[in-house]
């Protein structure tokens, strides 16, 4: 269970999961002093309260079983008026092997507050269904940022759903890592319920072998001046798939709307499969919408513009693949997710790397 | 008799190209030494652009005949990369946007690859932007991401200074520039010919740049050939007379095609030069 966070500095909190259950939970004492609690929701205070904030219902199958089955559910409660300059570590592993693991996280960020929530999620390499499911609310004039780095081992099938909530001119600004998993699937939900919410989303995503990684994305603006960005972008190697769908829903009250959706792709490989759908959904006028996506090869113009001044064939793509995923680290909410994210490219481009390599010496 | 001393010139001998299925160059040979600087001149469709990517190996341009050697190796069998390493440098017409990647990597990575340090990569290619009176953060922002076409040739411009080929081929670097940037992208290379004996082979329409790049040949390319070679009063004459005039002189058609006959007769649409520059 050593984990080391010392690439993310000060920390408000820690909470460590293991198969579902919180094993462990540590909270600076400036951050316990000013109010903040993280830990099992069952000591949290008016915990109850927690559940449904940002979800009322569970949105399939996953969501049900982990209601059902979710044996210790974590919070993160930052009270009215907290601006938490530490970020809050949610470390959640997975080790059992043969298990249906059910992580579930409530976090509520309160008016006029903001919270930094990072959440890590991993395994071993054991077969195993992970079903995490995160509930948060931001209210007025709160902010959240949130990553959720996932890592999962080779053989895990993960259905995860995230929703959030976000009130009158608060802001939460969502970021997700895809790098793990035999098939991981995660919908997130960003509904804008209060005037001037605005919500962010931003992912990277990387398959290898024959992953799938799936995503299924709604914007959904359910008061006037809200706005909503949302850029996902991902590659794909080997035999690997990815799916991305995603809705903008603009309710009859949403007028004035600013909602933009883009979703782009890089095929690495001949066999690699990526599916883009972006939907839109309008039932107001007064809106400014956008959407785009698209899959493609690494594009031969920009490596031909790098080879011509001498940098190799492997070498730029590297770069292009680098400068591909740059735009997206910018918007990691904090500077060591970003890192994580540089990585873990730097490690599947090694390999791809050394496999090209195997590939033009047989 | 053999040559202890590898002779110094990028020679293209009875160089043909195609795209796609239709025959662009019909057989170009030219000769650039060090420290000279060559004009290719000639109106829309009449291969310049090919030239310079066939050159280069772009994807797409295919050679079909013909050899290019730079210092005596055979250009045209190695594969894009390592031609810009034996030493020659092309500047785009369109220089390509990259995102997510600044001009300053892709110099570090050319300077690795070429087993030299990069070390002081930074302070050179500072240096190299003040030389052609160009703001240092281009160096590190995301390659020709939102410049404006002028500063995308500035770009192109600050590469070539660090990367210092033996060679040069500019397509169209005069094109979308201002007085001021012209001048300045001219004066850096005239520099670098002088300095480093780069050789240059400036793909152009018009004779603007080569008021201040003087050139020591001009080609007049047309239909896939050099039609006409001069000094730099043949840029004047093209002033003066446009293609047509020249050409004429020279028993070559301008335009179309070998084998292409005009829709309204073979003479049809070549009374006056519809190449000429607008701003003169």
């Amino acid at each position: 269970m050593q984990r080391d966070l010392s690439a993310y500095g000060e920390l408000a909190a820690v909470v460590v999961v293991r198969n579902g259950w919180v094993v462990e939970t540590t909270c600076s004492s400036d951050a316990v002093h000013v109010g903040l609690y993280a830990g099992p929701v069952g000591d949290a205070p008016d915990g109850e309260a927690l559940f449904g904030g940002s979800q009322e219902e569970p949105v399939d199958l996953f969501g049900h079983l982990n209601q059902a089955f979710s044996p210790e559910p974590v919070a993160v409660v930052v009270p009215d008026g907290l601006r938490l300059e530490a970020p809050v570590v949610i470390a959640t592993l997975t080790d059992a092997d043969g298990a249906a693991v059910f992580p579930r996280v409530l976090v509520q960020v309160g008016n006029d507050a903001s919270a930094t929530v990072i959440e890590l999620h991993t395994s071993t390499e054991v077969d195993a269904l992970v079903a995490p499911v995160l509930e948060a609310t931001v209210g007025c004039d709160g902010r959240l940022n949130h990553a959720l780095v996932q890592e999962l081992g080779p053989r895990i099938f993960q259905l995860g759903h995230q929703a959030f909530r976000v009130g009158q001119s608060g802001r939460v600004d969502a970021f997700a890592v895809g790098l793990g998993g035999d098939y991981a699937r995660t919908r997130i939900d960003c509904r804008l319920t209060g005037r001037g919410a605005e919500g962010r989303l931003a992912a990277a995503y990387f398959g290898e072998d024959d992953q799938t990684l799936d995503f299924r994305t709604f914007q959904e603006h359910a008061a006037p001046d809200t706005r909503s960005e949302l850029l996902f972008k991902g590659a794909l190697d080997g035999s690997s798939r990815s799916v991305y769908t995603g809705l903008i829903r603009v309710r009859p009250e949403a007028v004035r709307t600013v909602a933009h959706q883009t979703n782009r792709n890089v095929k690495l490989s001949p066999d690699a499969w990526a599916e883009s759908v972006p939907n839109l959904e309008i039932e107001t006028d007064d809106v400014v919408c956008s959407h785009a996506s698209t899959v493609s090869p690494v594009d031969e113009d920009q490596r031909f513009f790098l080879e011509s001044r001498g940098v190799p064939t492997v070498a730029a793509e590297r770069l292009l693949l680098e400068g591909f995923f740059e735009d997206v680290a910018d918007l990691a909410p904090h500077p060591a997710v970003a890192e994580t994210l540089r990585d873990a490219l730097a490690d599947r481009l090694d390999r791809r790397d050394a496999k090209s390599g195997v590939e033009a010496t047989s | 008799m053999t040559e202890s001393v590898v002779e110094r010139v990028l020679r293209i001998e009875g160089l043909m190209a195609r795209v796609g299925d239709t025959d662009i160059l019909h057989g170009i040979d030219l000769e650039v030494r060090p420290g000279e600087v060559h004009a290719v001149m000639g109106p829309n469709g009449s291969g310049k652009s090919t030239l310079s990517h066939v050159l280069m190996g772009r994807p797409g341009y295919e050679m079909t005949g013909g050899s290019v050697t730079l210092d005596g190796v055979d250009l045209l069998a190695l594969p894009t990369w390592q031609r810009a390493r034996a030493g020659l440098f092309l500047a785009l017409q369109h220089p390509t946007e990259v995102p997510g990647v600044s001009l300053e990597s892709v110099v570090a990575e050319a300077t690795r690859t070429d087993g030299r340090t990069v070390e002081g990569i930074h302070d050179l290619l500072v240096t190299e932007a003040s030389r052609i009176g160009f703001d240092e953060r281009f160096v590190s922002r995301p390659m020709n991401v939102d410049l404006s076409g002028g500063e995308k040739k500035r770009n192109e411009m600050l590469m070539l200074g660090a990367l210092q080929p033996r060679y040069a081929v500019l397509d169209e670097i005069d094109s979308g520039l201002d007085v001021d940037a012209l001048a300045a992208v001219s004066r850096r290379v005239q520099e670098a010919t002088e300095e480093d004996g780069l050789g240059v082979l400036a793909i152009t329409h018009f004779s603007r740049l080569l008021e201040v790049l003087e050139p020591d040949r001009v080609h007049v390319l047309a239909a896939g050939r050099i039609q006409a070679v001069g000094g730099p009063e043949m840029a004047e004459r093209l002033e003066s007379e446009g293609y047509a005039g020249v050409l004429a002189e020279a028993g070559a058609s301008v335009g179309l095609p070998r084998g292409v006959t005009h829709p309204d007769g073979p003479d049809a649409g070549f009374g006056e030069d519809p190449f000429a520059d607008p701003l003169v």
